[in-house]
Formats: structure tokens, sequence, C-alpha cells
């Protein structure tokens, strides 16, 4: 008896096999925490919803802007705050109802609502318009050059199926409440919704009327997604062959999976930058000298190839690589040098050092308590004598954000690939809605000024060299203490051709096999 | 004894009490969710708002009272980090939690015993001591570690077995279960072994000694004089006289190997409350949090409460005024 059961099982595995030839089983660390695609503005999250939806326009492999559900967007001539989208005719959800210019103007006013979490994207919106059914005006207020790099994560919705469902809104956190899109999805991309339970599986499967069949490769016929936390079990996983793919490969496991037969690593630059933040009018940091002498005494060399193990880049500016205003001189890092750092803290009157808490999340960024436990050594060697606080993100951030931290660790990506969005938030004086991530204190007048300008600044000769002006001041301030760049690395079996995303986002149109 | 069953009833329900006020001062030093719950772009007036109109700036005792009040309604509200009410969420994750905690507590039972009894009768053989000496291991190396070496093992060097989920789950309608498929029994293997292997041991080390103890009494002697076949002697006589300790402690056991669900179920992504709860601690997701604990609280006072009253039943003499006693 028992052998028919294995004989049996033995066979449903070998015809399951056969018969699911391009199904792709994907696993990284978190899941997605609402299919809602307006609700949550978080890394995973969006990397779901772009299987299922479509922004209008959206990055590719590279991060490259390529048109999606628009295939053409201009400003109109002559008036640089109205931009002009034409969209792509004969979409339909998966529902069967046509997409078209009134679904835009709904997704992008649900987009832009009180209990919407990319508000903040849209802020400078303040008319959507439909012109005819495959035309759409976005009035800003004053130009907005950039306002296309803010809708790449912005999805589209039906406009009949949310009105429906009684969805018109994201969810509201405050009242308690549960909603319909939170669980259920009719997009437009290239893969629809099959089944779905969190932090276990979702299963999705390929549109057959997708709009993108003919453009990517489409190869993919079902997705099996199954977040899987604990690191060891992940690789696991992947080297046992349950798995195709996986991100989130823990940097002590890369080698193994490197070097097993039939896996590789692929691996790329990820948009975001890892740096210390220090109070910059308080305390002995408030010197710059000191700010300059803790930037020296940072050994970015030996933290890349210790704690990182070579998966890093080191940085000397607190912006990746692929923002524009991003300079080979802006990237380059001052020498490791103790001499010249003590001299510098002997010349600010701390010759003997001082005493600091250097406070650091130790779940969020890639062996983010390491890196603080290296810089606390590092440190010690100019006389600062450091005691590390590691906690948790959700007591991390609040504690940072609140101004209670004088040194402290913090990351960041740039959604936009524009240095406006490293400046508004980490840089300008925090006050309204801007410089919320600035709790260095750091506040410089004219710097703000230049900020607000880039916002409206249509001649992009202008807009670039004030870029490269505001850079210049802060990096003369030394702000903060840049220390490198995060790699991403994505294990996967040596039949899938599939590139690293630098938002960490696998859109599964781009795959093919071998 | 009706009045004891509701004076005990009465207690009960305080502790549970005390449990959720507990779990509210706790959740104070377990972060904010506000920052989870904004995207990064989130202006700092809109922050403050969230955290206004999510109730965090209320003094304590007010937060406690809500959830006190909701509570009594079996109102928990929704969580704050898969927007889904968490009742359901409780009701749907829960059959993977007491399925596994159901395979882990035989596997530690139907196994602690027997090698218990075999240690016991075999004092002094080879297999014995190899037994006692690696349970030894088992009992000093993390459970995480076990979980991960287990993994290693079976997963990826011999792929005989699973090394995450669940398999696939029949759903019957109110509760889902994994029995009834191969890949949901194979799934349950590993995990099942990582959660029991403690109290296995326990098991073990409790049934060996008592089984020693028993076995130097006088009727063991005479049973062994009379000429009786050492199988009755030893599983007849003497096992029977070992199991009500056993027992007791292993009822006892059943608790906490629900509420130490938590690590196995983070390493084999199993998904139960366990892995929903220590979502919620990362998350800070506050109505998913005090929903779990007061599962928990309430878990461990029921088992509590019936084994008293098992007492009761058994014992005649704690009947009259001495209960106190037994029940602490």
């Amino acid at each position: 008896m028992l052998r028919l059961i294995l004989l049996s099982a033995a066979a449903l595995s070998v015809t399951a096999s056969a018969a699911s030839a391009e199904t792709i089983r994907w696993a990284r660390a978190g899941d997605s925490l609402t299919l809602d695609p307006h609700s949550q503005n978080e890394g995973p999250t969006h990397a779901l919803a772009h299987q299922i939806y479509d922004p209008l326009l959206q990055r590719d492999m590279a991060g490259a802007i390529i048109p999606a559900l628009a295939t053409e967007w201009a400003t109109l001539p002559g008036n640089p705050n109205v931009w002009r989208f034409k969209l792509r005719e004969g979409v339909t959800f998966h529902d069967g109802a046509a997409f078209d210019a009134e679904d835009v103007v709904f997704s992008l006013n649900r987009a832009k609502a009180d209990t919407s979490e990319m508000q903040e994207l849209l802020a400078s919106v303040i008319d959507i318009r439909a012109v005819d059914a495959y035309t759409v005006d976005l009035e800003t207020e004053g130009a907005n050059p950039l306002m296309i790099n803010n809708l790449t994560n912005t999805f589209m919705m039906d406009k009949g199926w949310a009105e429906a469902n009684d969805v018109a809104k994201p969810l509201d956190h405050n009242a308690g409440e549960t909603t319909y899109a939170t669980s259920n999805t009719n997009g437009t991309g290239a893969f629809m919704l099959v089944s779905r339970s969190v932090d276990e599986k979702t299963v999705l499967q390929a549109n057959p009327n997708y709009w993108g069949a003919d453009i990517y490769p489409h190869q993919v016929s079902e997705i099996i997604y199954t977040p899987i936390q604990s690191s060891a079990t992940r690789v696991a996983a992947l080297l046992s062959g349950e798995v195709d793919i996986i991100q989130d490969v823990p940097v002590q496991d890369l080698g193994r999976v490197g070097a097993t037969d039939g896996l590789k690593v692929v691996t790329a630059a990820q948009n975001r930058v890892i740096f210390f933040g220090v109070d910059n009018v308080d305390g002995p940091t408030a010197d710059v000298r000191v700010r300059q002498a803790m930037n020296m005494a940072i050994n970015r060399d030996a933290i890349q190839q210790i704690v990182m193990r070579d998966q890093s880049d080191p940085t000397g500016v607190i912006m990746p690589p692929f923002v524009n205003g991003w300079t080979e001189a802006l990237n380059e890092f001052p020498a490791y040098d103790l001499d010249a750092a003590k001299a510098l803290m002997a010349e600010a009157g701390y010759g003997d050092g001082f005493d600091i808490a250097l406070n650091c999340p130790n779940d969020r960024y890639i062996n983010d308590e390491a890196i603080c436990q290296a810089a606390v050594g590092m440190m010690g060697q100019i006389g600062i004598n450091v005691t590390l606080d590691a906690r948790p993100k959700a007591q991390h951030f609040p504690f940072i954000k609140e101004g209670n931290s004088d040194f402290w660790m913090l990351g960041w990506g740039v959604p936009t690939f524009d240095s406006h969005y490293i400046f508004n938030y980490l840089l300008h004086t925090n006050i309204g809605s801007r410089g919320s991530w600035n709790p260095t204190g750091f506040s410089n007048a004219e710097v703000d000024e230049m900020i607000v300008s880039l916002e409206s600044e249509t001649d992009l000769a202008v807009r670039d060299a004030t870029i490269a002006k505001i850079w210049d001041i802060v990096q003369a301030e030394q702000v903060h203490l840049p220390i490198h760049n995060q790699v991403l690395n994505w294990g996967m079996k040596d039949g899938i051709n599939f590139d690293v995303q630098p938002e960490d986002q696998p859109h599964f149109q781009f795959l093919t096999f071998n | 004894m009706l009045l004891i069953i509701l004076r005990r009833l009465g207690q009960s329900i305080f502790v549970l009490f005390l449990v959720a006020f507990i779990s509210f001062m706790i959740f104070r030093y377990v972060g904010n969710p506000v920052d989870n719950l904004l995207g990064q772009e989130a202006t700092t007036e809109r922050r403050e708002a969230l955290i206004e109109s999510l109730g965090l700036n209320d003094p304590l005792h007010v937060q406690y009272f809500d959830f006190v009040v909701r509570a009594l309604q079996f109102d928990f509200g929704v969580s704050y980090r898969t927007g889904m009410p968490v009742a359901e969420m409780i009701v749907q994750r829960l059959p993977a939690t007491i399925e596994l905690a159901l395979v882990s507590a035989v596997f530690a039972i139907l196994l602690g015993v027997v090698a218990g009894v075999y240690t016991a009768i075999n004092r002094r053989g080879f297999i014995a001591n190899a037994i006692l000496s690696s349970s030894l291991i088992g009992v000093s190396l993390p459970t995480f570690l076990i979980g991960v070496l287990l993994i290693w093992i079976f997963a990826v060097e011999l792929k005989w077995l699973p090394s995450f989920g669940r398999g696939t789950a029949v759903d019957l309608g109110f509760w889902s279960t994994g029995f009834l498929t191969i890949s949901g029994l194979k799934s349950l293997i590993l995990p099942g072994i990582m959660l029991g292997l403690y109290q296995m041991t326990l098991i073990m080390r409790l049934t060996r000694a008592e089984m020693l103890e028993v076995l130097r009494q006088d009727y063991i002697k005479f049973a062994k004089a009379r000429g009786l076949p050492d199988r009755t002697v030893y599983f007849g006589h003497a096992l029977k006289n070992t199991l009500v300790p056993v027992i007791t402690i292993a009822g006892l056991q059943l608790g906490s190997i629900v509420a130490f669900a938590i690590i196995t179920e983070t390493v084999f992504q199993w998904p139960g409350v366990g892995l929903m709860f220590i979502n919620a601690v990362y998350f800070v997701d506050i109505p998913v949090m005090s929903a779990y604990l007061l599962l928990v609280g309430t878990l461990f006072v029921l088992i509590n409460l019936i084994v008293d009253l098992l007492y009761l039943l058994i014992d005649p003499r704690l009947r009259d005024g001495q209960l106190r006693r037994a029940g602490s």
C-alpha cells in the first residue's frame, strides 16, 4: 500500500513538472502587505502589484523609463504646467472591461486620496482631465519637469470595478476597516491573481489578453510567490530546487549558491545608499571638522571587504549612481587617514575625543548592525567613544525621526532617480511637507530655496547646474557620513535569463527560459 | 463543587485581563507602527495626524480600556499590516498551528515514552547510553539551529522533505488540513520534529526516572518472583504506574508547544499564528499582537483550569478547602 502511494506520488510529481514547465517559483524575505495598489508605498508590495497592475509608464529591468499604459507623454507646447499622456488602445482589464481615459482619471484621483500612500508623489498635481477616450491631461501647480518620474509605481485600476466593489478610496487605517481591494484585484498586467494566502503563497497565472504579449517575451505561464523570512531556509529552498528564484540572498551564502550546479547568482548595483547621519547643530558633531574627521576615520574598503564580503560599492556621497546629479567626483571618498583625522579632531578642540551613542537598525539593511559595530571600532581609533544601540526598525525610525539621536544609520532609495528626492527629504529644513527625514538640524536658506526651485525649473541645464551647486555646499558641510551603495543579489536556476532590477523589482514579463 | 468551578472561572478571567494589561505596557516599547504604515514621503503633519487618530498618544489606561471594551464584543479590530480583520486572520491560521502542535505532541509522547522505558530497562546498555547522551545534545542546542540542521540534511542534501511551507492543504470549509495530502504530510515531519524534540527529551527523562523509581518497588520484585514474564512486569505493572505524572506534565507542555511554535514557524515559514505574531511584532501591528497574546493567555488558563478540575475529580481530599494549594 505504501509503495503504491509513493509510486502514485512520484507519477504525480512527474506530470506536475511536465505540465508546468514555465512556472516560476519565486521567493523573497517579505510578503506584499496588501493587493490594493495605492494603499502602501513599499518595495515588496509594489513588486507584486507590478505583475498584476500597470502604471502609465514604468522602469524596465535596467531602470530606464519605458511606456506601459501610456504610449507617449510630453508637456503641452507653450504650457509646461500640463503633461499630456496618450493612452494605449485596445487594453482590457482582467475581467474584460476596456481601459480608457476615465480609468486613468479615476486611478490618479484615487492615488491622490487622503487615505492613499502614493499621495505625496502626486502632491503637485492640481487637475486630471480626460481630453478624449485615449488622452489625459495632468495639470501641475507650476511646471513639474519630473512629474513622470513620480508615476512609475502609480497603478491603474478599473473605475467600474472599483465603484461596484466600493473601493473608490484606499483602505482607511483609522476607521479600522477592511476593503475588497485588499485581497482582490482587477488589473491590466501580465499576470492575473489565482489565489492568495498572506505570508504563505500567492499564485498568479499569465494573462492571455496581455497588451504586452508581443512587446515582451512573456514566457512565464504561472508565478508561485512564497515569502520565506528565514534567510537560511530561503537559501535551502533554492538549493533543494523547491524554488526557482530568490531575492535577498544573504552575503555569506553567495559563494555556496554560485558554486552549486544548476544555480547562479546575478548581481547588480541597487538604488539604495547607506550612510550615517549626525547632529549638525548640537554637541561635538556640530563642528564641521569633527564631521570631516569622522568621515576620514571610516575605513570603507574594510567594511566592503570584511562586513559586506565585497557586496557593496563604497561612496563619498549619499546618492546612488543611477540618480541624476551623480558624478564620479562626488562619489570619491577621502582616503582612510587616521593622522589627518586626529589632527582635525585636535584642531576642533576634541583631541581627547568624546562620547556618543550610535543608533542603528538591526532588521532593515544588509548587515546593518555589523556595519555599525565596525564603525564603533573605527571611531574609537580617533578617540570617539561610541556606544552602539541597535534596535528593530519599528523602534529605530521613530526614534531618529523625532530627533532623539546624535549619530544614526539610515538608508535611502531614490524612486524618482533624481537628486531632488534626496534634497527634499534629507537636506531641506525639516518644516511643512519637506525635510521629514532630516533630523540633522542642517538648515541653509539658500539651499532650501534652490531645492524648491528644482521643482519648477524646466530648463534642464540650469536645473542640473543648481543640483551640482547644492551638492557642493552639502559635501563641503559634510552633513552626512556616506558609507556605500548596496548591491542586489538574486539567486536563480541556470535555465532562467533575468536581469537584476536596481529597485529590486522583478518584472516577470521580461524573463526568458533557455 | 459548582461554586469552586465558578470561582476558578472568575480567577481565570481576572488573569486574562491582567495578561492584556501587561501586553499593553510592553507594546509601548515595541516601537511605533506609523513609519511602517506611511510611505517614506509622508509629511510630518500627516505622520502626527495618524499617530493621533490611531490613539497612540492616548494614555495607557485609555488604550487598554478601549481594547477591553471591544474584545468583550469579540471585536479585535483590523490588522495594520494586512488590512484584514484580526479575528478572520486567527481563524484562518489556527488550524496550521494546531495540526503542527498535535503532530509534535504525538511525536514527543510516543517516542519519549518508548525511549524512556527502553533506557530504564537497559540501564547499562550501549544504545541506551547513546540515546541519553544524544538527547543531551538535543536539549542544549538551540531549537533554531536544530531546525536549520534538519533542513540542511533532509531538504538540501537528501531532498526527501520540503524545507518550508505547509504543502497542499485541503480546505474543509471551517478548517484547512494538511493531513489529507502527501505534500501536506511530508511538510509536517521536519517542523514537527523541531517543535517536539525538546518535549520529547523531557518526557523521555521523566519516564526513565519514574520507571527506575517504580522498578525498585516491592510489588515489582514480587511480580518477578512470581515468575511473570518481563514483558508483563514492565508494561503491565511498571509502565502503568509511571504514566500518571508523565501525562500530567505532557498535558501542561501542550500549551508551551503552541507558544514555542513561534520559532519553528519562522524557520519553516509555517503559515500559523506564531508566524503571524512575529510579523506583527516586526510591524508593531498592535491589534494582532494583543489578540494573539489574549489567545495564548486563554489557552494556558484553560489548560490550567482543566488540570485543576481533574485534580478535584481524582483527589477528593482537595474538594474541601485545600484547592488553593493545588492550583498554585
